[in-house]
């Protein structure tokens, strides 16, 4: 794919990338949609198939989520310099986007986050700021509970899913009543998928 | 099981230390670095006790941006200050991104494979796991919230079921249950100085 971006195009992205920042509440893929919109539909800076891949590579590549961001940026600019086949130019705009958007999606939600959580550091011994994170504290385990659920639930074919599902079952109660390294059980669950066992 | 952490005893000996603990977090974070967090954080490196972990864990998650990426800042700043807060937020995004970005150059074409896509299956539900048993873990660390037991493992509890089982979107719950569980904590902290700082046997 080939698309030509201009300067006000660079600068667009860039404070797009900077508004959908502090609506990034509960994580950055929050505002997945609003980048589809953005990015493939009124644009058409990126294929469906580079934004899907994008969020999916992500996520199974070590690293904070968030990385999906960059990987959306590094195909503008890729797309913009004309693909992969067209040499350099094309990876330092690759690299460029990749930049530009990860510098927006994180310069305004860091600054409010650092100042934020600076003043209730400050004030943690306040009655407000105390009853504040003891408020919030069972909402986010109860949040982290429905995230893996959400995760196993997108598989939905007993017939077919159930090995998942009890490998999902296995390893939860192997992470809770032991301390095995982590990477033992993301490497044993890729093992069991690619011999197509789960 | 593994003994809880009474005591945060560790902290990072410099910012080479924080960089370096945070880059190995994230690039051990396959589907997610959250859980990584926390066992390294709490139970290995103990720069964190379990409660102090979680209301950490509440201010990033709802403060806008990426919850780990907000968590890294939080501590980096508590030891080190502003460049703390850069240092680490270094650590867990700099190495990824370039690992990231030479997985999306050179092996673009592999993840398509059915061996791949069998792999990414496993790791997937191995990674929901992770987020379960942390989920299961930090409810433990409830037992100091001045709230009480009962209350707090019903708020779980509703949180789960309103998004689970009635589909209501985060913002709704945050604000409705969120709103709720603050009020609730702000009028069990009146009588100072409060239970939870009592010994815990």
């Amino acid at each position: 794919m080939s698309i030509t971006l201009g300067t006000a195009d660079w600068l667009d992205l860039f404070a797009r990338y900077l508004s959908l920042s502090l609506l990034a509440v509960g994580g950055a893929i929050g505002t997945a949609p609003e980048m589809h919109r953005y990015l493939v539909s009124d644009h058409h800076w990126l294929t469906e198939s580079q934004f899907n891949g994008s969020i999916a590579l992500a996520q199974a590549a070590p690293g904070p989520n968030v990385l999906f961001v960059a990987l959306m940026g590094w195909n503008v600019g890729l797309n913009a310099g004309g693909g992969p086949t067209t040499g350099w130019h094309a990876y330092v705009l690759a690299g460029a986007g990749a930049f530009v958007t990860m510098l927006g999606m994180l310069l305004p939600s860091g600054v409010l986050t650092y100042t934020a959580t600076r003043w209730a550091h400050r004030n943690r011994t306040r009655r407000s700021v105390r009853a504040f994170k003891a408020g919030m504290a069972p909402i986010v385990i109860g949040l982290l509970l429905v995230t893996g659920w959400l995760l196993s639930a997108a598989h939905d074919q007993p017939a077919r899913d159930w090995r998942l599902w009890l490998l999902t079952a296995v390893a939860t109660l192997i992470v809770w009543r032991t301390r095995i390294h982590l990477l033992w059980l993301i490497g044993a669950g890729a093992l069991l998928g690619a011999l197509g066992w789960v | 099981m593994a003994p809880a952490p009474t005591d945060a005893v560790g902290a990072p000996r410099s910012r080479a230390d924080l960089f370096w603990s945070f880059s190995g977090i994230a690039l051990q974070g396959f589907g997610g670095v959250m859980a990584v967090v926390q066992r390294e954080l709490v139970e290995k490196k103990r720069w964190l006790t379990r409660e102090q972990f979680v209301e950490d864990w509440a201010v990033a998650q709802i403060m806008p941006g990426p919850n780990v990426v907000n968590l890294s800042m939080m501590i980096g700043d508590r030891h080190f200050g502003l460049s703390g807060a850069l240092v680490a937020l270094a650590g867990m995004l700099a190495l990824p991104s370039v690992l990231v970005l030479l997985l999306a150059a050179g092996f673009a074409t592999v993840a398509d494979s059915a061996l791949a896509q069998g792999a990414l299956r496993g790791m997937g539900a191995v990674a929901a796991a992770l987020i379960v048993a942390t989920g299961i873990k930090l409810i433990g660390a409830l037992r100091g919230n001045p709230m009480g037991r009962a209350v707090c493992l019903a708020l779980v509890a509703l949180t789960v079921l309103a998004m689970v089982v009635f589909k209501v979107r985060l913002a709704v719950v945050l604000l409705v249950l969120g709103g709720a569980g603050c009020l609730w904590a702000w009028h069990c902290l009146r009588p100072l100085p409060p239970a939870d700082e009592a010994p815990r046997p």
